[in-house]
């Protein structure tokens, strides 16, 4: 039995405004608990919204950059429901009057192949504050400093046919909301966050099944598992007979036990009573504000990658690995512009710099090397200033302490002996000290070079400049000047 | 030294000027009248002594400087207790909110105090202003200052009472659907439920936040155009609310002629049921209008009808939301019974909040699930966009729509408590205001028999209040002829 996977998405982004939707406290993250509250973002009595036109211009900015239409009168809804990290114990959101939809956005699939995947809709609303459990202790604290920052809700349709189309679907979406700078998309820091709605049927059965809502999945690597995990759940039902047993849930992905949990069951799902807002007045769109936004819209990650192409000569590969992150890119370019050679700088980037990062758990944006240190750099080795080797061993400091590469060479002595006399003495010493190979040369062994270069390397700790060293070498072998005696007494 | 029961705003201004006595002297009596009558009458809920007689001699400062002075400098007034007043306690009427102090002032408390006026405290009203008696207080019954067994109306019964028995000189009240013109009509004051975004919301306490307005009430009409025009105005903090570019004031506006105005009466306000003496008092204020020079035909609202039934679902919907952040968790009554959150919040509410209150989340809630949003809440709008295009068409041909203001006069504390749908009938003439978003007022237009005050109600349409209160004028002033002779 063949089975197909039907996969819809709930994106949540927060977006990168300065203020809340509703009032003018700060959505700056990490701040001290309920720093950033006032009278209006904790619902005191009395108090009423004023929509920040920044979330509507930034909702429109998405909207146009997943291609959706725009809904020239939209308006906003309270979805009712008690929990205490929601102090009006109502959602200011949108129902049935989104400000963006039918959309689209393409997922690539290697070269000149797409993946379409449609978006129902966009719509904004406000975050909900945080409940803060403490170990040991009988109570529970609550953080309003997120409540209150504006969210847009991405719903895609189901069309994803695969976990891991699922987590590229939601990584291009993240990679534009960042490309446009919509949303910070900070995973790990709850502002990208996704549900994701998952069914399966048999291949070419065209009506839908039961499906399930996934909740609490924090990343990439979380979301691909918490599919595949629940795709298997429902396949195993299926397969064992038990379909009644898929039921329309809502299951958290415990990343722990490393499955799914019910949480509610449809039946037990609540009536939110949407009903319109009556303290926000219609949200009027007009088309000069529209074209307005579609004008500030920059860069999209796929024109940067055929600009990339084109302009860099990269192949198409590196490009859209220097793309899928748009500080990577940002740093790229900077550091191309500072005067380093675009394919070396590639190299470099996806090389050891990529790797560097993951290691030490960073993201582009906290790197200490500057972009013009890193040109410098490739500059110094392209220069021969320092071998190819040495550069590996400055980069890593430079990473790790933020130095100009010139003070790391000084400091730690690392420049390239380019001296002739200097090498030639060098040279000299390695030749007599190693007589054995020396002999493997005279006897035809041409790979003795590769040994003794190397003991020249080890000798000057890397730093002879390793052509000018060839040269002398095979000079002095050539002038047999080391030829051992009795080696000699034999020709 | 001074007769509280005629004094109005007006006169005060005057009496300070020409030194008659000071605002100390004023404030300080009007706290001795308080403490002397309002055992017994329950107006007020809290006062705040201390601070009403510092400000009151800061003023007298400023006048013996000869210094600018607000334009209502020294005047005592009363703010209904679903108002938030900063370091104030606010309780709404309910259990809910006993111990609530707001962090923040109401921007319509911000203008008064910006205007120098002097609030003496904060008055009774039915719980979360939902009801018309007054009677649904948490704390204390307020009596009708003309008949102390009878209510003052409601909700704003304590804002009413406290100006009719001169213990304020102008209050802030409420109306959702009559909350501000029928306890002024009970009480025999001035009362205006401007139009929906001419005064800004933020501060009130929600009931139902597309229909309450904050209003005046007042002694007399040339009060209440003075108190509007501190009082209206776009805020950012309410974005409901509208810029209106009018030439002159509200009080300049009061003295014009009214000889051009047409003015309709809609049957269906004048049924063959209607209490006879409501509507001989009504009917002779008419006819001073007409001699005036207005012109007066009867037309017919068939709409009208039904505006109850839309009344009581939209409004009872926006309150099971408004009045849901009330949980226990953040501020405000907590219960002690509980095991967990949900009991926490649970108890909370049922603990604190009366039954007028709970029937209407009830209703509301229900209206709003959505197996029956259609048929209840979504037909109740539907109405209501019929209610507004009802009276746009009137207002085509008319300048005004005249009618009594309670179809009941004053009714017998304890009379209706037990019948909620009676009680609802007496807002039957003032809620199509509240759902067309027009301005409407309720003034004094003579007693019944037994001595109780009957209101008459102007509705205009959508910021034509200066139209409304000149109209107002007009009739007061032809009304104390009439009585003079």
């Amino acid at each position: 039995m063949v089975w197909e996977t039907i996969i819809g998405i709930e994106i949540h982004a927060e977006l990168k405004t300065n203020s809340k939707i509703f009032c003018n406290c700060p959505t700056k993250f990490g701040a001290e608990k309920n720093k950033n509250t006032c009278p209006v973002c904790i619902g005191l009595p009395g108090t009423l919204p004023r929509l920040n036109k920044e979330t509507i211009h930034l909702a429109i900015k998405a909207g146009l950059s997943f291609n959706c239409k725009i809904n020239n009168f939209s308006k906003m809804d309270r979805k009712n429901y008690f929990y205490p990290d929601t102090p009006k114990a109502y959602q200011v959101s949108q129902n049935d009057k989104p400000i963006c939809f039918d959309g689209f956005v393409d997922i690539n699939k290697g070269a000149d192949c797409v993946n379409r995947i449609r978006i129902n809709r966009i719509h904004i609303e406000e975050d909900a504050g945080k409940l803060v459990h403490l170990e040991r202790e009988p109570h529970t604290l609550i953080d309003y400093n997120r409540a209150g920052i504006p969210l847009i809700e991405i719903v895609s349709e189901p069309d994803l046919r695969s976990p891991t189309e699922a987590v590229e679907y939601v990584k291009a979406i993240k990679n534009i909301l960042m490309y446009q700078e919509i949303s910070d998309c900070r995973m790990e820091e709850g502002s990208l966050r996704c549900d994701a709605n998952i069914s399966i049927r048999k291949k070419g059965e065209y009506k839908l099944n039961t499906k399930v809502e996934l909740k609490n999945i924090n990343s990439f690597k979380e979301l691909q598992k918490a599919l595949e995990n629940e795709e298997q759940r429902q396949k195993e039902l299926y397969i064992n007979n038990q379909m009644d047993k898929v039921m329309q849930e809502t299951r958290r992905w415990d990343s722990v036990k490393g499955k799914t949990i019910s949480m509610r069951k449809k039946e037990e799902s609540q009536d939110y009573r949407y009903f319109p807002e009556p303290d926000i007045p219609i949200i009027t769109i007009d088309k000069s504000w529209i074209n307005c936004i579609k004008k500030q819209l920059s860069e999209f990650p796929n024109e940067r990658k055929i600009r990339y192409i084109n302009n860099y000569r990269l192949k198409e590969k590196d490009a859209e690995l220097l793309t899928s992150d748009k500080a990577l890119g940002n740093y790229f370019e900077k550091i191309v512009a500072s005067g380093a050679d675009p394919k070396t700088t590639v190299n470099w980037i996806l090389g050891d710099f990529l790797k560097l990062l993951k290691a030490n758990e960073i993201s582009v944006d906290q790197v200490l090397i500057k972009e013009s240190d890193f040109a410098e750099l490739i500059n110094l080795i392209k220069r021969e200033d320092i071998s190819q080797k040495i550069g590996k061993v400055v980069f890593k400091i430079m990473f790790l302490t933020g130095k100009r590469p010139k003070v790391i060479i000084e400091e730690k002595g690392l420049k390239q002996i380019k001296n002739k006399d200097a090498l030639e003495k060098i040279v000299n010493e390695v030749l007599t000290s190693n007589t054995n190979p020396v002999n493997d040369y005279y006897e035809g062994k041409t790979q003795a070079i590769g040994y003794l270069m190397g003991q020249i390397m080890k000798e000057t700790n890397g730093q002879a400049n390793p052509q000018l060293s060839k040269e002398l070498l095979l000079l002095k072998l050539s002038c047999k000047e080391y030829l051992p005696i009795h080696n000699n007494d034999e020709q | 030294m001074m007769n509280f029961d005629e004094l109005t705003i007006n006169d005060i201004k005057r009496d300070l000027l020409t030194k008659k006595y000071s605002v100390e002297q004023l404030v300080k009596n009007i706290f001795l009248r308080i403490y002397e009558i309002d055992n017994e009458i329950g107006a007020y809920l809290t006062l705040c002594e201390k601070s009403a007689i510092k400000q009151a001699k800061e003023i007298d400062k400023k006048y013996r400087n000869g210094e600018k002075l607000g334009q209502l400098a020294g005047i005592p007034i009363a703010i209904k207790d679903n108002i938030c007043t900063e370091n104030l306690k606010t309780t709404c009427g309910s259990k809910m909110l006993e111990d609530f102090i707001p962090p923040y002032d109401a921007t319509v408390v911000k203008k008064l105090k910006e205007a120098e006026a002097i609030i003496i405290g904060k008055t009774n009203l039915d719980e979360f202003a939902m009801g018309s008696s007054t009677e649904n207080s948490a704390y204390k019954v307020t009596k009708n200052p003309r008949d102390y067994t009878r209510i003052p109306g409601g909700s704003s019964g304590g804002s009413a009472a406290s100006v009719a028995s001169g213990l304020s000189f102008m209050s802030l009240g409420s109306d959702t659907g009559g909350s501000i013109r029928q306890p002024a009509s009970f009480c025999g004051v001035v009362g205006l439920k401007p139009t929906y975004g001419l005064v800004s919301r933020y501060g009130l306490v929600a009931f139902a936040s597309s229909l309450d307005q904050i209003g005046p009430i007042t002694k007399n009409v040339r009060d209440c155009a003075l108190t509007l025009d501190v009082m209206a105005g776009k805020d950012i903090l309410d974005p409901t609310t509208v810029e209106t570019n009018k030439e002159k004031s509200y009080l300049d506006s009061i003295k014009e002629e009214i000889k051009d105005i047409k003015i309709a009466m809609p049957k269906e306000f004048f049924p063959k049921k209607l209490d006879i003496q409501i509507k001989n008092k009504v009917k002779d204020s008419i006819k001073l209008l007409k001699s005036t020079g207005a012109t007066i035909e009867e037309i017919s609202l068939p709409i009208t009808r039904q505006s109850l039934s839309a009344y009581y679902i939209i409004s009872s919907a926006e309150a099971s939301s408004n009045l849901a952040r009330f949980d226990g968790i953040r501020y405000g009554y907590r219960s002690e019974n509980y095991k967990n959150i949900n009991e926490l919040m649970v108890n909370t509410r049922n603990e604190a909040f009366g039954k007028e209150v709970k029937r209407r989340i009830m209703l509301g809630t229900y209206a709003l699930t959505s197996k029956h949003y259609n048929s209840w809440y979504n037909k109740a709008q539907h109405l209501r966009n019929k209610i507004k295009k009802q009276f746009e068409c009137v207002f085509q041909n008319y300048d005004l729509i005249i009618s009594p203001t309670s179809p009941i006069l004053p009714f017998s504390i304890g009379e209706k408590i037990f019948d909620p749908l009676d009680m609802y009938l007496s807002d039957l003439y003032t809620v199509s205001a509240n759902l067309a978003g027009l301005p409407a007022l309720s003034m004094p237009c003579g007693f019944s028999n037994s001595n109780l005050p009957i209101g008459i109600q102007i509705i205009g349409p959508r910021f034509s209040e200066s139209k409304i209160l000149r109209t107002a004028y007009a009739l007061e002033q032809e009304l104390a002829i009439k009585q003079s002779r």
